[in-house]
């Protein structure tokens, strides 16, 4: 491999790969390799992909590239097909290992499966011209290059970031581009990255460390794992330039051990990185010397919180500390420390290539930039976006999205993950960024974005979520410890039909008081879906407090099944049910023994007539 | 300095300092539960995970706990707005829903810290229910019980266990509401390498921890016809039974104590303090044995049953340099199921020994297999200071009224050494006087050995013994001791005698004392007791001790002899270090 | 695990019984930069526990103390670490680890009615193996394969849209 140990040479090999890439090529056809979509069935499609280009004889015209998430996970498995003459490309979903051979045979409109619509357009490489509501820097290379190649990284301008920081400026003003910038910390505080930089760089001390926390836990979230799977260089590299900033030589990246493949890609991407000179001693001939430790999680959810993450990084109990100190200050082995997640590391990088200016203007005054989002739930296209901060709920759940599943009514969307809460069809218009959302009763989080319909309970929404709160609580503080499982408690109450008012007077004050005391941002802000859920949808609570009754239908111990004078004894209820509890002749009316039934639904879901009374 | 102000009232704090600290000052005390200080340490156990001490600073979102909150310059506090009285209530109705209510039952009924702030409070219902942890109660060994289903997770005992004692038995387990402090696949006390040293039951808020209660067993002998049950009591009691009964810390009451043994109904009441000075016969003997051959320095002292334990798990290697000498309670042991039975002409097997100990060691020390003799065990039953409180209380003695009278004779006789047993540096002054003696041949007037006396966790001294330059170190608290134990084993240790006591200060701090709750300068009170009532002695040196010189002329003969081998000295095991 | 199968786990040294995995363990911890402080060696402490977690399949206790003593820990802490993150195990799973989806997604549309099949079926809790060590059952964060929720992973395999009617299928499939 070519030692890159100069800012030129890097230059000169970007230009070197650009022409050689290129070649002879004429069509590249993108097959997405993300976690999802080999989930969903992409390596027999990417096997007979190989195989068709090698019968029909078109390996020097024909370049197949394994590329990470393209986001679009609703017609996984995808891949791309790049006319390189015509610069015209097609996305195609939903691809099924028989429609290999039509694609390379290149009738691409005639293989016979669903185009996919890219609605996205590069901030870096051009005005959005259209109506592309997605504007990607932090996914600027996800499913477009090789994760695997740190040419194809380097080609798109890869580590041209890291060579203009070390050779060209100035520590200082490297924090200086990254406070202009405004771009805050994506994990979920959305601290200013700049501030953070600027305190472990005025500190003095005999070492210094830069982590990367990529212990993404959020149930419904994967944007960070995207990034990882897909453009591992990115966030090497900003934590090269990070490091540089503070005056650090050790980055540490924390990754959850439940990621295998981007762990596999992290491993791969820091070796290559290595070999080529730009990670290790005299990076570019700078002086600056930098190196990355990958460190796995173990199934831990606090320890995506900075003091727990480095308590963890340290082999400890992943218990977070007080603050302060911060890690900034004092963190890990008591030595100053920047802790950034993934997709803050993602920006870094386009920021120094383009400036501070340049990103400003993308999203609004308060929070710049953009945001990933992994819009899922009742939604038609679920999937990874990335929209400039600001950008409507509306906009994201029926624009991006495509609306509600099934025609259902959209209910809620709930943002911030375990931590966040509910917005309602009121509030959708209102542009999002770190500030509106917590003025909504809600927060970023990392960005899990889930979409309710209407035939979700919300009194269950806010016990799932206390539930999961619960597992991962690490149990050192009362409030967290005790306090989310007599909510948790009360909550079951609540759906079980022994609601009463005092329970809900209880939950609201216990809510108030647990944001009040607990000791870390988990705990914090633990009871925010409970919060959020009463504030916005408190009748749905008095339903279940006062009428026993859950409006979603989902609550079991509040439902009841009944056969109505639609049945026409087809007995297909009766074969289905697991405790065999409907009874009733061949072609008369049947009855469930409501002693018996465990209200699991299956007779509902298997009768053809509509002649069960889910109530 | 920072300045800072709470509730309105102004105060200048060192930097650093905690809001609690700050508000200490202004003589406002915030209720605390997790957080334990040891002053005189200089060991803060500093976790904010009760919550209890929440306080408003102005311009915060949250709450902020007192006891880890740094205190910044300019900043506003208010100690009990409605807000942090609310926050304050609901953390201890929260851990009360997750407590037994059975206070009225427990060990700790009114020496709770959890109960006297509920009470302190005025939580008067219980606001939450809810499922409550269930777990199986630890009561497999002589000296301690767990009963974590009352554990509130101050883990105060994991920093007792790991921080400061070193053993490293204890660590939070699991997570969230399931998480509890325990042992590793968290067995049984008995099954890891607990030295029973009872500091997490010192440092236990609640009833999770407390010792294995044996009053019942004493009453049960003292009520049996057929047996003559005598009593030892060790010298770190005297100086701190008193408290139990509101007297001063400080407060020495051994003559009330022994009024009151006897009013319980013993037979004998006998002093420990006896056995310590033939302890001191044999363990300088040893000592200066091994001075002269130049062979298996330094000599360790070996009265403490915490640190036998500890360096049987976690220093098998060194097992040959610690002192043969077994504790003054075995010693005691040993000569009153022989000597005494044969004095007195009865069965050794018909006479009961009661020790009562500052300490819990000493309980799990007396069931060892090595200190029986044809199935009769050298000490029966083993009960700590707080435990004979409660059986005087029980027996309605008006402590505080009692006339002070005399320990029982042949075994109630001691010396100013034998007192200064129960503080740490005492052992190795007692050593040092009956050394300076019988190395000198000459009766050494000065032996005020200050420079070995004192709290701090290690000390160090060159003594000059009647010409001879002794150089000697003192360990309180096994952490400490680890220090010099590690520094011999990589061969750097250059002294001669090491005392070491399991205890943070020695047995004047030890397990089985009345609680502190956090106020170490008990211990010093305690301490100068100690030495107030040596200094009373008319006889401080071990050897001159009458008694001690009749049972070497009647029984033992010569300190080190066959027959004080036989009965006075011990041996070690080397144990699992897991 | 039955109380029996505890005794016999007991009685038998996992490291004598299998030199080789003992040697791969003893070999990879033995590579680590470790030193005499053990505040750094303990910074190795958890992917030693994966590597070993790896090579054995769970961490008994036996290879708990293994693990201590090379890193010149106490036991205790070791089995707080292990015992804090739900990622290791202290005992065997089963030869097909079913894990169903708890996130959000996988939530919203229908998982707890997947596990309440599994539960049934096998007749075992969440966290609980079956007596014939076949089948494991245990919930599993976001996998990220949100569009296919309800998702079940049998060990590296996952199962997209699953309902309850797939339950029997999906089981059916790993004899």
């Amino acid at each position: 491999m070519t030692l890159l140990n100069t800012s030129d040479k890097l230059t000169k090999y970007q230009k070197e790969l650009n022409g050689k890439l290129s070649g002879n090529i004429k069509t590249e056809i993108l097959v997405s390799m993300g976690t999802c979509g080999i989930a969903a069935g992409t390596t027999p499609v990417l096997e007979e992909l190989k195989k068709e280009v090698v019968e029909q004889n078109m390996q020097d015209s024909v370049r197949i590239v394994q590329v990470g998430c393209m986001g679009l996970c609703h017609s996984e498995p995808t891949i791309e097909v790049i006319d390189r003459e015509s610069g015209h490309c097609v996305v195609f979903g939903n691809v099924a290992a028989d429609k290999a051979k039509a694609i390379v045979a290149k009738t691409i409109r005639a293989a016979g499966v669903d185009p996919v619509a890219k609605t996205w357009y590069y901030p870096e490489e051009g005005q959005n011209t259209g109506s592309a509501l997605q504007a990607r820097i932090v996914l600027r290379n996800c499913g477009r290059i090789n994760p695997e190649s740190i040419d194809e990284y380097i080609s798109r301008s890869g580590y041209q970031a890291a060579a203009k920081a070390l050779t060209s400026m100035k520590s200082a003003e490297v924090i200086s581009t990254i406070l202009d910038s405004g771009l805050r910390g994506r994990g979920g505080g959305g601290f200013p990255t700049g501030k953070k930089w600027q305190f472990a760089a005025a500190q003095k001390a005999d070492a210094k460390y830069v982590i990367c926390n990529a212990d993404e836990g959020d149930p419904g979230a994967f944007m960070d794992r995207a990034v990882l799977e897909g453009d591992p260089h990115s966030v090497l590299e900003a934590m090269i330039i990070a490091g540089y900033a503070v005056g650090s030589h050790d980055g540490v990246i924390y990754i959850r051990a439940e990621y295998p493949l981007a762990v596999k890609r992290l491993h791969h991407a820091i070796g290559q990185a290595k070999e080529m000179g730009l990670l290790g001693k005299n990076i570019f001939g700078s002086g600056f010397d930098f190196d990355i430790e990958l460190k796995y999680g173990a199934g831990a959810f606090v320890c995506g919180e900075e003091t727990a993450l480095i308590h963890s990084v340290e082999g400890k109990r992943g218990e977070p500390g007080f603050k302060p100190p911060f890690p900034a200050i004092s963190g890990l082995w008591k030595k100053p420390t920047v802790v950034n997640n993934v997709e803050t590391y993602a920006n870094v990088c386009a920021i120094i290539r383009n400036g501070a200016a340049w990103f400003k203007k993308i999203g609004t005054e308060n929070s710049p930039g953009t945001k990933v989002f992994s819009l899922t739930g009742k939604i038609n296209k679920v999937g990874l976006i990335e929209v400039p901060m600001g950008t409507t709920l509306r906009d994201i759940i029926f624009s991006l999205g495509e609306g509600i599943k099934d025609n259902k009514k959209f209910k809620a969307v709930q943002t911030g993950g375990p931590s966040g809460g509910c917005i309602t069809e009121a509030n959708l218009d209102s542009p999002i960024d770190y500030n509106s959302l917590i003025a909504l009763g809600s927060m970023m989080g990392s960005g899990g974005m889930i979409v309710l319909d209407e035939d979700d309970c919300m009194v269950n929404i806010a016990k799932f979520f206390l539930e999961f709160t619960l597992d991962e609580s690490c149990g050192r503080c009362t409030p967290c410890r005790i306090g989310n499982k007599r909510l948790h408690e009360m909550l079951n109450e609540i759906t079980i039909g022994n609601g009463t008012h005092e329970i809900l007077g209880k939950l609201r004050k216990l809510s108030e008081t647990i944001k009040d005391t607990a000791l870390c941002g988990l705990g914090q802000t633990s009871p925010n879906p409970v919060l959020s859920t009463i504030k916005n949808f408190e009748s749905e609570y008095l339903a279940h407090i006062d009428h026993k009754k859950c409006p979603a239908k989902v609550c079991v111990k509040l439902l009841s099944y009944k056969i109505n004078d639609n049945c026409v004894g087809c007995t297909l209820c009766a074969r289905n049910c697991p405790v065999t509890c409907i009874s009733g002749e061949r072609k008369q009316k049947h009855l469930i023994d409501q002693a018996k039934c465990i209200k699991c639904g299956v007779c509902y879901e298997a009768c053809k007539f509509h002649a069960i009374d889910k109530n | 300095m920072l300045k800072l102000r709470i509730n309105g009232m102004p105060v200048t704090v060192e930097d650093n300092s905690t809001i609690l600290q700050a508000a200490r000052k202004l003589d406002i005390k915030i209720p605390t539960l997790c957080h334990m200080e040891l002053d005189c340490f200089n060991l803060e156990h500093r976790i904010g995970s009760c919550r209890v001490c929440v306080v408003e600073v102005s311009g915060r979102r949250n709450l902020a706990p007192a006891c880890c909150t740094p205190v910044e310059d300019n900043m506003e506090v208010r100690t009990h707005t409605l807000r942090a009285i609310n926050a304050r209530r609901t953390m201890l109705d929260l851990l009360l829903s997750n407590h037994p209510k059975d206070c009225l039952t427990c060990e700790k009924n009114l020496d709770c810290e959890l109960q006297a702030l509920a009470q302190e409070m005025g939580l008067h219902r219980i606001m939450y229910k809810g499922e409550q942890a269930k777990r199986k109660i630890d009561l497999a060994n002589e000296s301690i019980v767990r009963d974590m289903n009352k554990c509130i997770m101050c883990r105060r005992c994991e920093t007792a266990c790991n921080t400061i004692q070193t053993v490293g038995i204890l660590s939070g387990v699991k997570r969230g509401f399931n998480s509890i402090v325990s042992t590793a696949s968290e067995k049984p006390l008995a099954e890891t390498k607990c030295t029973f040293c009872g500091q997490c039951v010192a440092a236990c808020p609640v009833g999770a921890l407390t010792e294995m209660n044996r009053t019942y067993d004493v009453w049960r002998a003292l009520n049996d016809e057929t047996k003559h049950v005598i009593v030892q009591t060790a010298p770190a009691v005297r100086v701190a039974l008193g408290e139990e009964f509101g007297l001063e810390p400080g407060s020495i009451s051994t003559g009330k104590m022994v009024t009151g043994l006897r009013m319980l109904g013993f037979d004998k009441v006998f002093d420990t303090d006896f056995a310590a000075d033939l302890t001191i016969m044999e363990e300088t003997t040893e000592f200066i044995q091994r001075l002269k051959e130049n062979k298996n320095l330094p000599i360790l002292t070996s009265c403490c049953p915490g640190w036998v334990k500890f360096f049987e798990h976690q220093f098998p290697d060194l097992l040959h340099i610690p002192s043969t000498a077994k504790s003054p309670q075995q010693m005691f042991g040993a000569m009153a199921k022989t000597y005494y039975a044969k004095k007195i002409g009865v069965e050794a097997s018909e006479i009961t020994v009661v020790s009562v100990m500052p300490c819990l060691a000493k309980k799990n020390e007396a069931a060892r297999p090595e200190f029986a003799r044809d199935g009769v065990r050298d000490v029966d039953i083993v009960i700590s200071t707080r435990e004979l409180a409660n059986m005087l209380k029980e027996a309605g003695i008006q402590f505080n009224e009692l006339r002070n009278s005399a320990f029982d004779n042949p075994m109630g006789e001691s010396t100013g050494a034998g007192v200064i047993f129960g503080s740490t540096g005492g052992v190795l002054e007692a050593v040092l006087r009956t050394a300076a003696d019988w190395v000198s041949g000459t009766e050494v007037k000065d032996i005020d050995f200050e420079d070995v006396r004192g709290l701090a966790g290690i000390k160090e001294a060159t003594v000059n013994v009647a010409g001879t330059e002794i150089r000697v170190a003192i360990a309180s608290g096994l952490g400490n001791a680890r220090t010099l134990l590690e520094k011999i084993r990589r061969g750097e240790s250059k002294y001669h005698a090491i005392e070491i006591m399991a205890c943070p200060g020695g047995c004047l701090n030890g397990g089985g004392q009345p609680y502190i709750h956090g106020d170490t300068t008990i211990l010093e009170k305690r301490r100068l007791a100690l030495y107030d009532e040596d200094r009373s002695k008319t006889i401080r040196k071990s050897h001159e001790n009458p008694y001690i010189q009749k049972i070497y002329r009647e029984f033992l003969g010569e300190p080190g002899s066959h027959l004080a081998h036989e009965l006075l000295h011990t041996h070690y095991t080397a144990r699992k270090n897991e | 695990m039955t109380d029996q199968c505890t005794k016999c786990c007991d009685n038998v040294s996992i490291l004598n019984m299998y030199p080789d995995k003992k040697k791969e363990l003893e070999k990879y911890i033995d590579s680590l930069p470790l030193g005499s402080d053990s505040d750094r060696n303990r910074g190795f402490l958890i992917q030693s526990l994966h590597k070993a977690q790896g090579i054995f399949g769970y961490l008994p206790e036996e290879i708990q103390l293994f693990v201590a003593q090379k890193l010149k820990l106490h036991l205790s802490e070791v089995f707080g670490v292990i015992s804090f993150y739900s990622y290791f195990t202290t005992v065997p799973v089963g030869k097909f680890k079913i894990n169903v989806c708890t996130g959000t997604a996988c939530f919203v549309k229908g998982a707890d009615s997947i596990v309440g099949e599994f539960r049934r079926f096998l007749n075992i809790e969440m966290g609980e193996t079956t007596k014939d060590m076949k089948f494991s059952l245990g919930g599993l964060r976001c996998v990220g394969a949100c569009s296919l929720a309800p998702v079940v992973m049998v060990n590296d395999k996952v199962y997209g849209n699953v309902t309850p009617k797939k339950v029997p299928e999906i089981l059916e499939e790993c004899k």
